[in-house]
């Protein structure tokens, strides 16, 4: 196999928010990083960049995952989901991100954008049954304002409501 | 973060080609050439300069569909080395039939991070140690003959069993031990073809050479993980206690797999976690409990055995107390499954 020199950039592309992005990274380059920086996409945030507090959460081909250790190169032709790709065309939000607001489930609205991509994939994935699956199931999203009561209000009343108007959560 | 190459390869032979090309016997962490699959913990490591590869070769690309597959038979189990962990923990008929696996899974780390975590990847994550992760300190695992700063340091995540005079890090996972309980093989793929370990031969206890975490080979890759089934399998379950009631690595953790004649026990399987340098197969415990009646008292007396050889450092003492109620209380819900 001819040896690749070091520093070198890979091609990637990516689907992001139904648009397609392609990109020259370094392989170092973190899913997160190559939003932020390379395409501007600041709604994916950045706390701990070690997987400990969920803020930088992200849909990857309809599963949430952490965008701070996913290297851009391991989700090259991936179809990826940030909040800025959540509300509708004509600028309605989505339910989820209604819920956050109706239920005052943020303070300073850091973890926010991780918290609502965290709380569409649990309803999705059927882990919204109780508060306690709730709490379970949104672990890995930590909120230091601590508006965890009404963040498990908000999950709860948009799961109801999904049910409600027989209109399943997606993104 | 150190440069490094990124290769993607296609099949298994590709690995040998690259491999064979800077294959040295080193400690992992200094290996030239890494594998990445989910990376949640290879990425988390390169960050801190604790892993530094020249090359990455990513596992996702090889093109091989029983990688990412679950096969369930009557037989037995077999779960490719790409599944990720939330394909397993969510499967309907593992956490039927074999519940300590999925419940063992379903309590690790966060639902973001089992869905990118494959399972071959976290029965190779490394250890949790503060003195490992940071690299001023002297860390005989990290760097050989360094030194070990949680010797005398501030130990209470540490290991009571397995331990040694070079090194006390706790292994950090849970699903190794439900395996372990289960007497699963994992299937690994090398220079010499393929072959199968039980998974209690993985992992090598720390000894002289704690840069050594397994008994892997330069450039084998396991394909999978393979578990028999048994009349003990349906009830089996997983206790874990932490600092937190979710998302954190175990103080202590018992994986437990009960086979009973009425009151009695006919055949009993116990591995623990968060205690031991290794997943850990609590043998003594398990012979005391055989053809015995389980109660609180010959669950008491079983945890006392699993503890036997434990050596305490100076913070982690509680972690004896504490193991043998995990213990204990994991026989006891065990006992009390519906199945």
């Amino acid at each position: 196999m001819p040896e690749t020199p070091l520093r070198s950039r890979t091609e990637i592309a990516l689907h992001v928010n139904g648009q397609i992005r392609r990109l020259s990274i370094d392989p170092r380059t973190t899913l997160l990083d190559a939003l932020r920086d390379h395409l501007g996409l600041t709604g994916a945030k950045k706390g701990c960049d070690h997987g400990q507090c969920g803020a930088c959460t992200l849909m990857v081909d309809g599963r949430r995952i952490l965008s701070c250790l996913t290297l851009g190169v391991l989700v090259d032709g991936a179809s990826i989901v940030t909040i800025e790709g959540l509300s509708s065309r004509d600028g309605g939000l989505h339910p989820v991100q209604q819920a956050f607001i109706d239920c005052d489930a943020f303070q300073c609205g850091y973890c926010t954008p991780g918290q609502i991509l965290s709380a569409i994939a649990c309803i999705q994935e059927g882990h919204a049954g109780s508060d306690a699956a709730i709490r379970e199931y949104m672990s890995g999203n930590l909120c230091r304002c601590a508006a965890y009561p009404n963040i498990v209000a908000a999950v709860r009343s948009a799961r109801d409501r999904s049910e409600g108007d027989h209109a399943p959560i997606s993104v | 973060m150190h440069p490094f190459r990124f290769e993607r390869v296609g099949s298994l032979s590709d690995i040998a080609l690259i491999e064979s090309a800077g294959a040295r016997r080193e400690p992992p962490t200094r290996a030239g050439a890494q594998f990445i699959a989910g990376g949640t913990n290879l990425v988390d490591y390169m960050k801190l300069d604790v892993a530094r590869p020249d090359t990455v070769i990513d596992l996702n690309s090889l093109d091989d569909s029983a990688l990412r597959r679950i096969n369930i038979q009557d037989t037995g189990i077999r779960l490719g080395a790409l599944v990720r962990m939330s394909e397993v923990e969510d499967h309907n008929l593992i956490r039927q039939r074999y519940p300590v696996i999925a419940e063992s899974l379903g309590l690790t780390a966060t639902r973001q991070i089992r869905n990118m975590a494959t399972l071959a990847g976290n029965l190779l994550q490394r250890t949790r140690c503060e003195y490992f992760r940071e690299t001023s300190w002297g860390c005989n695992k990290r760097e050989p003959g360094s030194g070990c700063a949680a010797i005398g340091g501030v130990d209470r995540q540490h290991a009571i069993l397995g331990t040694s005079q070079k090194c006390i890090a706790t292994y950090p996972g849970d699903f190794a031990q439900a395996l372990v309980a289960l007497d699963a093989m994992v299937e690994i793929e090398g220079k010499n073809g393929l072959r199968k370990i039980p998974v209690v031969e993985l992992h090598q206890l720390p000894g002289d050479t704690p840069h050594i975490d397994t008994s892997l080979q330069p450039a084998d890759v396991i394909t999978a993980i393979t578990v028999p089934a048994g009349p003990w399998a349906e009830r089996s379950h997983f206790v874990k206690v932490r600092d937190r009631t979710s998302y954190a690595f175990a103080l202590a953790s018992a994986a437990v797999a009960l086979e009973l004649d009425g009151e009695k026990v006919r055949d009993v399987r116990i591995a623990i976690g968060g205690v031991a340098t290794v997943p850990w197969r609590a043998r003594l415990a398990e012979d005391t409990l055989r053809g015995q009646a389980l109660d609180e008292q010959s669950a008491e007396l079983a945890a006392e055995a699993a503890f036997s050889d434990a050596h305490p450092g100076r913070h982690n003492a509680f972690k004896l107390d504490l193991g043998k109620a995990t213990i204990v209380q994991a026989l006891m819900e065990t006992k009390a499954m519906q199945v």
